[in-house]
């Protein structure tokens, strides 16, 4: 039991990154990119061959982001450049680096027993923290700089933002690229804790995203910038505690959980609507019997 | 300050739905200009803003600011000379960033965006003693997020954050349209003060033909997508309501049609 809890909160935080990712486009961009299901195993498979091949394992790690940087740099392209809508830019750029994954692997999966990786010496529950805690600390900060803030904006209202003078397709291309720079990083770390790289590691990896960004904001709030991705990397480690607890149960297969991921993504998303509809029905109500009252005074009321 | 010559344009042009906008459109103002724009629905009020502005390119014509041409400039390129209010509230704050956020934003206007912190305590300062010439009390505000504001409070910020780095043109399209008559006067109030402050040129859109005739120095009348009407100075001190509208139903040979028209308060 306990090593499968120890077991959660460490893939947790290995996955933090990569909901951090998802965090930037889904919820700061408010754009749905895709090309996380591709960037992650471009990740993997980046440092994998690297490692394999005597690089240092830090080396073949930072060019892992690279290598994320770069996809998330061609979708944002495709999208403002070719003016081609944002969910199916994200789906044509996971498409192409599937074949691209083949191609840097050359294979479908590269092994990496016995070679030399970032928590050969160091096990991934110590280091990980703080690698986790620096890079949220860091985007927290780049998000109060003049770039974050207009980044922000491109997300919330980018009629205005443009009209600040920010270029938007720059404003959008960076994020996307920041946000699969960290996907693939994710993705590199995975496989060297796991110590394979596989071709298909990356499916599902939006939803994932997706779920902990949910569960993360459900749980603990999302005030502003600071709690939201505090709340990423914490709904990160509860998903892979609820996995884990899921995996306990005899009935369920390994293969369930991506129905409970998308079940748990389908809830949490739907929930926060509902309420909303109900609550705005509840204000509706009072309001139009506050109206009627104080039409019968036959007042009115003035200022801002 | 501001030259249109020869500006038009055709939306859906060759088909059934073609859309005249804007025909031929000539328009200059000086520095320190502030002049109303009435019109019917359809006028092309709206499009020659947008042109301006840069979110509509023209098929013909140019446009210059201060000696710069920016007709083909894209809008965040030219946007460092051109301050504008929407006449949604939503439309010209970040709902989810906070008013001090929006401010620094502004505040950014046609600087390059970098990596320094967006908001210190100089600025902060800065921003509470700009809003707190709105005297709404916005300026106790500074944390609290723009969507939770109310639109006469969005409007007036809106205005704040436009007009902020002193813009060559301030274009103001029925930026009041939207609130009920006393926020709108309230907004109209602070428009006039801040754009005689800041001696802004001042391109405003209204309904509100009371307000046309009492603001600003300079009426001119839109319809069918050309200027029909251009009334400077002191002709513009002996308008009445009936006067407007009566040359409007000579010029243009119809009555002024406005779903949205207010003939005075
Ligand atoms: N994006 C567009 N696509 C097609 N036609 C358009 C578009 N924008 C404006 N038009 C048309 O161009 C003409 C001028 O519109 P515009 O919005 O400039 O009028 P306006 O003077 O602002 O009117 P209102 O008083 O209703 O705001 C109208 O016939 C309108 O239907
Ligand atoms: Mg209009």
């Amino acid at each position: 039991m306990m090593n499968s809890l120890l077991g959660a909160l460490e893939s947790g935080m290995l996955y933090a990154l990569m909901a951090l990712g998802v965090y930037i486009t889904f919820r700061i961009l408010d754009f749905p990119d895709l090309t996380v299901d591709g960037s992650f195993t471009t990740g993997g498979a980046i440092a994998a061959v690297m490692i394999t091949s005597g690089a240092p394992a830090w080396v073949s790690t930072l060019c892992a982001f690279a290598g994320g940087l770069l996809a998330g740099t061609l979708t944002g392209l495709i999208h403002t450049k070719g003016r081609i809508n944002g969910l199916l830019s994200g789906i044509l750029m996971m498409i192409a680096l599937y074949s691209i994954n083949m191609r840097i692997m050359g294979k479908p999966n590269v092994a990496l027993i016995g070679e030399k990786t970032i928590f050969s010496s160091v096990s991934p529950l110590l280091l990980m923290p703080f690698v986790v805690l620096a890079i949220k600390l860091l985007l927290d900060l780049f998000f109060r700089t003049e770039l974050g803030m207009a980044l922000r904006a491109t997300g919330d209202n980018q009629r205005m933002i443009r009209s600040f003078g920010a270029n938007t397709d720059y404003t959008i291309i960076l994020g996307l690229s920041l946000s699969n720079g960290l996907v693939a990083l994710s993705g590199a770390l995975i496989a060297q804790q796991s110590q394979f790289a596989d071709i298909s590691s990356g499916i599902g990896m939006i939803v994932i995203g997706l779920a902990s960004v949910i569960i993360g904001e459900a749980i603990f709030g999302a005030r502003n910038v600071f709690f939201a991705t505090l709340a990423v990397v914490l709904g990160s480690i509860v998903y892979r505690l609820v996995v884990a607890l899921a995996l306990r149960i005899e009935w369920l297969e390994q293969t369930d959980l991506k129905l409970i991921t998308a079940v748990i993504v389908i809830v949490a998303l739907v929930l926060p609507t509902m309420r909303r509809s109900w609550k705005q029905k509840a204000v509706a109500r009072r309001r139009s019997l506050e109206i009627g009252s104080e039409a019968e005074r036959n007042s009115v009321g003035g200022g801002l | 300050m501001l030259q249109i010559s020869h500006l038009s344009k055709l939306f859906h042009p060759g088909s059934v739905d073609e859309k005249i906008a804007l025909v031929n459109v000539n328009l200059q103002l000086k520095p320190g200009d502030f002049v109303t724009v009435i019109g019917s629905n359809g006028a092309g009020k709206s499009t020659l803003m947008n042109m301006i502005s840069g979110t509509l390119r023209p098929d013909s014509g140019t446009i210059h600011i201060g000696g710069n041409e920016i007709t083909n400039l894209s809008e965040h390129r030219r946007s460092r000379w051109i301050g504008r209010v929407f006449q949604d509230p939503m439309a010209g704050t970040a709902p989810h960033m906070t008013i001090e956020e929006n401010l620094a934003m502004a505040y950014s206007r046609g600087k390059s965006r970098g990596l320094s912190i967006g908001i210190n305590a100089r600025r902060r300062e800065l921003f509470q003693e700009q809003l707190g010439k709105l005297g709404i009390g916005l300026e106790e505000r500074l944390r609290a997020k723009v969507g939770t504001l109310s639109g006469g409070e969005r409007q007036a910020l809106s205005l704040l954050m436009a007009t902020f780095t002193k813009p060559q043109i301030l274009l103001l399209d029925e930026h009041t349209a939207a609130l009920d008559p006393a926020r709108a006067e309230l907004v109209t109030q602070l428009t006039q003060r801040i754009v005689s402050e800041l001696k802004l040129t001042t391109l405003m859109v209204t309904h509100n033909m009371e307000q046309a005739i009492r603001l600003g120095n300079r009426l001119i009348m839109m319809d069918g997508g050309r200027i029909i009407l251009d009334i400077r100075e002191q002709d513009k001190q002996h308008l009445s309501i009936a006067g407007l509208l009566g040359e409007f139903e000579q010029i243009s040979g119809h009555k002024l049609s406005d779903d949205r028209v207010v003939l005075g308060t």
